[in-house]
């Protein structure tokens, strides 16, 4: 029994990292109409730089409970990459035929993953420091870590703030109108572009924080971007794409099929979670609550 | 036997009733006109019996034949073909292959794969005679994306000309073109269209093309009729002419 | 005066492309003897991924829907190569063509069928997780596989056995031949794409790329259409692994990871994808830009991927598409 309430918890853990990356993806898609293949590779990014603070931090002996900080540090840094990336790569596509839109953030990708190993080099960077510091929980008997309970809190903390952002919010109206009709909104008078560089920044944050929250659990590692990508694929395939609900609903499912897969199908867990996507494209070709 | 016969064919969109019990005759041969206020149901209708949009309730029936659960692809084999308010053309293609390829799809030829398009000599002749009859034969190897407006409407007549209907349907071909092209782009598609023994509906909004061209007029209001006959009978209906006079002012 | 300036460049720009390319085939038959054997060697890989590109091409170029998948049919024409040798005991690389495309083309068949009910994001989506989903298949099954080792394939024959590798003197041998026979089922297949793309077929395909509602309103069946392509362009690519393997020697899950798909979009677009040739010289100049860059520097990501942002900042449409403008521009300056 408790060892269902912790296999649980694992997906639950999962479905928040999921549901913050697949979330920022949506949103940016949503919005800018632009699939960014390097949001993945920005969700590294944060998982990175948290473990790197993380380093420092120690290294200045920093208290470890202080280091949850790092989290939030982390997201807002990547958040200022976002800001700087819009206007300098993204921008003077935005006329350009929506391959070539595709493909700059494939170049992204490309110039992400490098700058990650020229930075920190080709080995994991840990950040089990911050792990450790919390309280460990007792589940009937087993031993589960706190810091994955925190994870949850923040997976759910994260999506309350992105609804309450979305729906109940000024900013929310001008990114829902925005989303909507691009040229309505300008001709209202809105400005486009900041609405996008918000909209793109609250995107890499949302996949930085993700990365942040994870590292403390499984190291950064070269690749772990490009693996992101893919899920955060799955998600908004299962869950619909520009919808919030759907990164919510399809994070849980692929991360409670992924659990199942790993503990009964281990070979084949990967492929089902792909045949799983198209199994729902079939159905519902705009995924389970898609707008597109 | 008409041509064309819808049975009470009813369509909503919401709260507005775009087709209210709609009774549209069309008779072989006839060029007909389709003319209302915005949104009184011209174009719902057109877009009904060509498969763009489901009806509601009710029936079309052509030449006699139930085709109201027909595909599109269905109803353009039996011989239904419309062209578009807002011009829909294969702009990267050139003017010839846009007018070729309604041809090759009429013939049943896009399946073939292991010859050269540019290699069917029938194919080509009627293309270029087509072109010739809609005056576009000079601009034949432009891609279409290219031409004035003037001349892609025509070229999106002389598209679905081209699949030889029985029956053709023209959304406002004059539609966005200066009054001196009005004129002449109606000119073409009047005598092309009455050469080929084509029968016409046109969705027009110009009256002066409207009384010129046609040999029957029918005015919708409101998803109903409320005129339908000759253009002398049109002139003289009191009702057409307050409505034609105000037709800026809402229900 | 203006007449003859309109009518004589339109000659010969139809002439030009005719013209190069029969310079470009009897440059390309005597590369042996004017390069050494590395870039004979290299450029066999550049017409392999050309035809790669071709392929590809097909779909997004002709029809309108960009694949994020594509890797998923190289890999698996390469993996065939390697399972027909391991299971089969077969060497004959005639063989491996004749046995790997149909196997390629149910395959592509069957992921169409599932990918073209959707457009556009959906498509490219869905299409990259059916790529995925053979790659973690490739990767699970590894006593099948080879897993992340892949497998070996060692050099095959050619012409129905005639010729083979083996012995001293056999690698200098195998890699100009190998060559030769590249360039000629590239010459091959390129000339079937152009058939296909010129034909009845091929129209109908753009057409649909262009306007979807027209097409259909001439009575064309849109989905299938899209099928037929997909099922064609994913042969076509699974052709260039099958060519692959035997040079590469190995096969391994890399090869049907997702970004080697992004690889050959990024090679199509650099030569551009609204021709023909395109795709040839953008899959050949892409091998070499890669090459050279994995040559120079650890952080050959980093350059590629700054290359590739500044070429599609600077070529909008692509290494052809800018050739042609300035050959425009040349004849359109002489003849004023």
């Amino acid at each position: 029994m408790s060892i269902l309430a912790i296999q649980i918890l694992n997906s639950l853990f999962y479905a928040s990292v999921l549901f913050l990356i697949a979330a920022g993806l949506s949103l940016i898609f949503g919005v800018m109409r632009i699939v960014n293949l390097a949001h993945g590779s920005l969700f590294a990014v944060g998982a990175y730089i948290a473990a790197w603070l993380v380093g420092r931090a120690i290294g200045f002996g920093v208290p470890a409970i202080w280091l949850l900080l790092v989290i939030p540090v982390a997201a807002l840094a990547v958040a200022l990459i976002g800001i700087v990336i819009e206007p300098l790569l993204l921008r003077p596509f935005y006329r350009r035929a929506e391959e070539y839109q595709l493909l700059v953030t494939f170049g992204l990708l490309l110039i992400l993953e490098d700058l990650m190993r020229l930075v920190w080099g080709g080995l994991p960077l840990t950040a089990d420091t911050v792990m450790d510091a919390m309280p460990v929980v007792h589940i009937g008997g087993l031993v589960y870590p706190g810091y994955n309970i925190l994870v949850i809190a923040i997976g759910i903390a994260a999506a309350v703030a992105l609804w309450l952002l979305i729906y109940e919010t000024k900013f929310g109206v001008l990114l829902r109108a925005t989303s909507q009709d691009r040229r309505m909104a300008a001709a209202l008078g809105l400005n486009v572009g900041r609405v996008y560089v918000a909209a793109f920044a609250i995107g890499c944050f949302m996949a930085g924080l993700g990365g942040a929250i994870v590292v403390p659990s499984h190291a950064a590692v070269l690749g772990m971007g490009v693996e992101a990508l893919v899920l955060a694929f799955v998600v908004v395939v299962v869950g619909g794409l520009g919808s919030l609900k759907g990164a919510l609903v399809g994070a849980l499912i692929v991360s409670f099929v992924r659990t199942a897969g790993i503990q009964f199908f281990p070979e084949v867990e990967l492929a089902v979670l792909y045949l799983i996507a198209a199994a729902v494209l079939i159905a519902r070709p705009t995924g389970l609550f898609g707008t597109v | 036997m008409s041509l064309l016969r819808t049975v009470e064919l009813r369509k909503r969109f919401g709260a507005l009733s775009a087709c209210d019990g709609v009774n549209f005759t069309v008779e072989k041969g006839e060029f007909l006109s389709l003319v209302g206020s915005n949104g009184a149901g011209k174009t719902t209708l057109v877009n009904l019996i060509t498969a763009h949009v489901q009806p509601d309730s009710g029936q079309i029936l052509f030449e006699d034949r139930d085709i109201t659960s027909m595909t599109v692809a269905a109803r353009i084999n039996a011989g239904i073909a419309r062209s578009f308010q807002l011009v829909n053309l294969f702009d990267g293609l050139s003017v010839f292959d846009n007018v070729a390829l309604s041809i090759f799809a009429r013939d049943g030829k896009t399946a073939k794969i292991a010859t050269l398009a540019a290699n069917d000599g029938e194919v080509r002749r009627e293309t270029r005679e087509v072109l010739a009859e809609f005056g576009l034969a000079a601009k034949s190897e432009l891609p279409a994306g290219e031409l004035a407006q003037g001349e892609r409407k025509l070229l999106d007549v002389a598209v679905a000309y081209a699949l030889r209907p029985k029956l053709l349907f023209l959304d406002e071909p004059t539609s966005g073109v200066s009054s001196a092209e009005k004129a002449q782009i109606m000119d073409t598609v009047s005598s092309v269209v009455r050469s080929g023994a084509v029968t016409a509906v046109v969705i027009e909004h110009d009256m002066d093309v409207v009384f010129r061209y046609s040999d029957r007029i029918v005015m919708m209001h409101e998803g109903s009729f409320l005129a339908d006959g000759p253009p002398d009978a049109i002139r003289a209906n009191e009702a057409v002419a307050s409505i034609l006079l105000g037709i800026s002012t809402p229900a | 005066m203006k007449a003859a300036a309109i009518a004589l460049p339109r000659f010969q720009t139809r002439l030009w492309p005719y013209a190069g390319g029969v310079i470009g085939l009897v440059v390309l038959a005597s590369i042996p003897e004017i390069l050494g054997l590395y870039q004979t060697q290299l450029l066999t890989y550049g017409l392999i991924m050309a035809i790669a590109a071709l392929g590809f091409n097909l779909l997004l170029g002709y029809t309108g829907l960009l694949s994020f998948g594509h890797s998923g049919y190289f890999g698996l024409g390469a993996y065939t190569v390697a399972f027909l040798l391991q299971w089969l005991g077969i060497h004959s690389m005639e063989l491996y063509i004749l046995l790997g495309l149909p196997i390629a083309a149910i395959v592509s068949a069957l992921f169409g069928y599932i990918c073209v009910r959707h457009t556009r994001i959906f498509f490219g989506i869905l299409t990259l997780a059916l790529s995925q989903v053979l790659y973690s298949l490739a990767l699970k099954f590894f006593w099948v596989t080879g897993g992340s080792d892949g497998l070996r394939v060692p050099r095959p024959t050619l012409l129905a056995g005639m010729i083979d590798f083996a012995g001293s003197g056999g690698f200098p041998r195998f890699i100009r031949s190998y060559y030769y026979y590249v360039l000629g089922v590239f010459i091959v297949s390129a000339a079937i794409m152009w058939v296909i793309v010129h034909s009845p077929f091929g129209k109908a395909l753009q057409a649909i790329r262009d306007n979807e509602t027209r097409a259909r309103f001439l009575g064309l069946r849109v989905r299938r259409f899209r099928w037929g392509a997909f099922l064609l362009s994913g042969t076509f690519t699974a052709l260039a692994g099958i060519l692959w393997v035997p040079l590469n020697g190995l096969t391994t899950p890399d090869v049907l990871y997702w970004p080697f798909s992004g690889e050959i979009v990024f090679m199509t677009l650099l030569g551009g994808f609204r021709n023909f040739s395109g795709p040839i010289v953008g899959g050949i100049a892409f091998t070499f830009i890669k090459t050279y860059a994995v040559a120079s520097t650890e952080y050959w990501q980093l350059l590629l991927g700054t290359v590739l942002v500044v070429l599609i900042l600077l070529l909008p449409t692509g290494i052809v598409g800018a050739l042609s403008q300035i050959v425009r521009r040349l004849l359109a300056v002489e003849k004023s």
